[in-house]
């Protein structure tokens, strides 16, 4: 089949609505379906996919590539469901024992997880020079102790982002002496920050159920439709990876919401270098997409009350929306909360008796939604609640740019309304058409990527270094499917270490490119 | 005085202030700290006066990079290793364990160390913010040897340094540590109670406590309430517009400009700084120098921003706390003063205005 024929299926799994789009081989959306989400979600995912389907002649015939984003992974964590019993060796002693694994955890959390941790001697330099010698012995005692127990090991040695021999070497010991048990490693889940690594990867391991029941369900789906493709499941940086991966990695699935839906927003408005903010009933959310990906978060991210810094998308999370109620006095204006989805009962423009921000952006002009007359009790309440939230959404701009140059910000989302056409160091405003989509079409667009975030020295020179963190960077990508040709670096950050007696950096390369077509 | 799990947090933030940029994230020295508290108990906080004359204080924190104690986590009994090459040194017991650098991460280490040794903690340090380098001291201004030092690694390697001056000891200890990954733990200027009545910066410990309780505190001027805590200017608040870092080889140099709101609109900051922050300048002139401590205060969290972690658009809040008098003294100003970091002009001292 020539590739321009090809049809590619994106479907987004929310907590509410299952979604699914339809693109051609030119990514043109010929068709778009919003489901509800079935608790068992497999039933809402096929019916999704049959509704879309439906749209266009021959349609299962002519799909070549079916990507799936979904919050299972979140949900699981949340509400501590399906989670898998995991032991924990770390590869770091003599030190590190100061600070033990899974400390600060929430004790349910942990309870519902862990069946033991351990600290072997092990661990690397930022150089790769051993620390000591990895304590083989020490490991297989503790698997033996735990065989009984543990459904999945992880395993986080100190520096294995800059070298993993050993954790691959554990990873053997694992089969050697437990047999078939899934293995997580710490440097395929997390970068430099050895607590917060471990943290995502023993959440990893726990997850590995939930990854199993995602994957089953979505082939059940598929073939019970005929369809026999390349299947993908959307991770959080904007790339896509095999259902084989999904199942060892669930983890990178977390945060693939927010940006599908930035991907999507990009690709809906041709915009590569954009501010995106997607405005609900209760919450906006607003990020960066940079060279078409969303900008990674620095800092370590809170994954259901535990620390970690796998790569998240760098987002500014707003308590406003269309349904956030306009205050009372006594309080700040914006700071009485959201009706939330009373939204189209409680709101006055709807006949409601509660003054929010949709009727604010009514009473401005912005929105033309129910009745405006309504309104018309309230209008100064109404512009100071409008200018208030112009404000808030101002002061969440810069702190989402990565600079002071003017950027297109591409608004979607509900309550998008809200948003003004004229913000500080924003050079447009676009309110692209099948924005209620953009989710699956981020998933459906989604390309592949590879990633360094190692300690390098520049004792060769500075070039020199960033030319090799660029290589290795783009010879992962290009291992994960990417097509060579069109591999572009697409973020490059410099964080030079301080007190060191030799320059010494922190580089954090990502490579990312469109899927290799078969 | 004690340092428990209720207020370990407060200890933590307050030293992100103290430091003046530098000093790394307190992060992983508050999880070690709380992590010896709940299995040693508490850390008890001492004036200096409590002690007898003849009673061993040692100085002590991690020395090297930060970033690579992120990954490589000390064991948690590098206090103890410090103490007993000490003890074996002088023949004296340790009597209490004193932060060397009352800002970062270092404000917080010890107080895991005093806790694993059961030893109180000396209410005080030797530089009374951060500092770069290790002849950076309070004693050094006296002419006190910063040597014998103790270095031990994570492999519980010891090394002892004699070294014929503070500043052979800090090139000697800089390449040592090298040589060990990048970060190690140190004692030095290990002295008698009677010795450190001259060089130690008292009541420092509580202060930064002080002032980190003043900004947990929800509901009010964070700031103001710091500044009830400890006498401090403040000098703007702003958006950091740009930042600009580079390594230099021994450290990290750059500057950072931020541009002026609220009651400042119209003003342009530039914040250089080297490691530490230097030198706060507007329209070309100094308004505030080393060695006072300029801190940027992130308006949203109330946390001192360390200079690794400053990025565009961060709401900030300049603020300055005057220097401790060991550094304003013509020895102190040659040592750490504005020219001693290469700049044409001398110190400016912060004018405080009543909280």
């Amino acid at each position: 089949m020539a590739e321009h024929d090809e049809l590619r299926v994106g479907v987004d799994v929310g907590g509410t609505n299952t979604d699914a789009v339809l693109l051609d081989g030119r990514n043109r959306l010929l068709a778009k379906i919003k489901h509800p989400t079935t608790p068992d979600v497999t039933t809402g995912l096929l019916s999704a996919l049959q509704q879309v389907l439906r749209q266009e002649p021959d349609a299962a015939a002519r799909v070549g590539r079916v990507m799936v984003g979904t919050t299972h992974a979140t949900n699981a964590i949340l509400h501590r469901r399906n989670l898998r019993r995991v032991a924990t060796v770390r590869l770091g002693g003599p030190a590190t024992h100061a600070v033990p694994p899974l400390r600060g955890w929430p004790a349910d959390l942990r309870a519902s997880i862990s069946c033991g941790e351990t600290i072997v001697d092990g661990g690397v330099e930022m150089t790769g020079e051993p620390l000591v010698p990895l304590d083989e012995d020490a490991v297989r005692r503790f698997l033996d102790s735990v065989s009984e127990q543990a459904e999945g090991i992880a395993v986080a040695g100190v520096f294995s982002p800059v070298l993993p021999d050993q954790e691959y070497r554990v990873e053997e010991l694992v089969a050697e002496v437990l047999g078939e048990r899934p293995v997580s490693l710490s440097h395929e889940v997390g970068s430099l920050g050895l607590l917060e690594r471990e943290n995502a990867t023993v959440l990893n391991a726990a997850l590995v159920e939930v990854a199993e029941q995602v994957t089953a369900g979505l082939q059940n789906a598929l073939s019970a439709l005929g369809i026999s493709v390349e299947t993908f499941v959307a991770q959080n940086d904007g790339t896509v990876m095999s259902l084989d991966y999904a199942r060892r990695y669930p983890i990178l699935t977390i945060g693939s919401g927010p940006t599908n839906s930035m991907r999507g927003a990009g690709h809906l408005t041709g915009e590569r270098d954009a501010l995106v903010v997607d405005v609900g009933a209760t919450t906006t959310v607003m990020g960066m997409l940079t060279q078409g990906f969303p900008r990674e978060s620095t800092a370590p991210v809170d994954v259901g009350g535990v620390r970690t810094n796998f790569r998240m998308p760098d987002l500014v999370s707003l308590s406003l929306g269309g349904g956030t109620m306009v205050g009372p006095p006594g309080t700040g204006i914006l700071d009485a909360g959201s009706v939330g989805n009373r939204l189209s009962a409680e709101a006055l423009v709807f006949g409601g008796g509660v003054p929010t921000l949709i009727d604010a952006a009514v009473a401005a002009g912005r929105a033309a939604v129910g009745d405006v007359g309504r309104t018309t009790g309230h209008t100064r309440l109404l512009h100071r609640a409008v200018a208030a939230c112009d404000t808030r959404l101002a002061e969440a701009v810069d702190r989402v740019k990565a600079s002071a140059r003017e950027v297109p910000l591409i608004a979607v989302g509900g309550g998008s309304a809200l948003v003004p056409q004229d913000l500080p160091g924003v050079l447009t405003v676009h309110r692209p058409e099948h924005h209620e989509v953009a989710n699956a079409i981020g998933a459906a667009v989604a390309g592949v990527s590879g990633a360094v975030d190692r300690v390098f020295s520049y004792v060769n020179g500075r070039e020199e270094a960033i030319a090799e963190a660029v290589r290795l960077a783009r010879d992962e990508a290009i291992r994960a499917g990417a097509d060579p040709g069109l591999v572009d670096v697409v973020e490059v950050e410099e964080i030079p270490l301080a007190y060191l007696t030799q320059p010494v950096a922190r580089l954090r390369v990502k490579a990312a490119g469109p899927l290799r077509m078969p | 005085m004690q340092i428990d799990l209720g207020n370990l947090a407060a200890l933590a933030l307050g030293c992100t202030v103290s430091a003046g940029g530098g000093g790394g994230d307190p992060r992983i020295g508050e999880l070690m700290a709380a992590e010896a508290i709940e299995r040693c108990g508490p850390v008890e906080v001492r004036p200096l006066s409590s002690f007898g004359e003849a009673e061993v204080i040692m100085p002590c924190g991690m020395i090297g990079a930060p970033t690579v104690m992120m990954e490589k986590i000390p064991h948690g009994a590098e206090g103890r290793i410090i103490r007993e090459t000490y003890e074996k040194q002088f023949g004296l017991p340790v009597a209490a364990l004193m932060p060397f650098e009352l800002g970062g991460l270092n404000g917080v280490l010890p107080v895991a160390w005093a806790a694993h040794a059961g030893l109180p903690l000396l209410d005080g340090d030797l530089m009374g913010r951060a500092f770069p380098e290790l002849h950076m001291l309070t004693p050094h201004l006296s002419g006190m040897s910063g040597s014998p030092a103790v270095i031990t690694d994570e492999r519980r390697q010891t090394i002892v340094f004699d070294a014929r001056d503070n500043v052979w000891l800090e090139k000697l200890v800089r390449n040592c540590v090298a040589a060990l990954g990048g970060s190690a733990c140190g004692g030095l200027y290990t002295m008698t109670a009677a010795e450190a009545a001259g060089p130690v910066i008292e009541g420092t410990v509580t202060r930064a406590l002080g002032i980190g309780e003043a900004l947990r505190r929800d509901g009010e001027d964070r700031v103001a309430a710091v500044a009830r805590v400890t006498p401090l200017a403040r000098l703007g608040q702003g958006k950091i517009i740009d930042i600009e870092r580079r390594a230099t080889g021994r450290f990290v140099q750059g500057s950072t400009l931020i541009e002026g709101h609220g009651v400042d609109a119209g003003r342009l900051f530039r914040l250089e700084f080297q490691n530490e922050n230097l030198v706060l300048l507007e329209d070309g002139a100094p308004l505030a120098t080393v060695p006072d401590v300029i801190t940027l205060l992130n308006a949203h969290t109330g946390h001192g921003l360390v200079t690794e972690e400053t990025r565009y658009g961060q709401r900030v809040e300049i603020v300055v706390f005057p220097a401790p008098a060991a550094w304003t003294s013509a020895a102190g100003l040659a040592a750490v003063g504005p020219r001693a970091f290469g700049y044409d002009f001398d110190f400016v001292p912060v004018q405080v205005s009543g909280g």
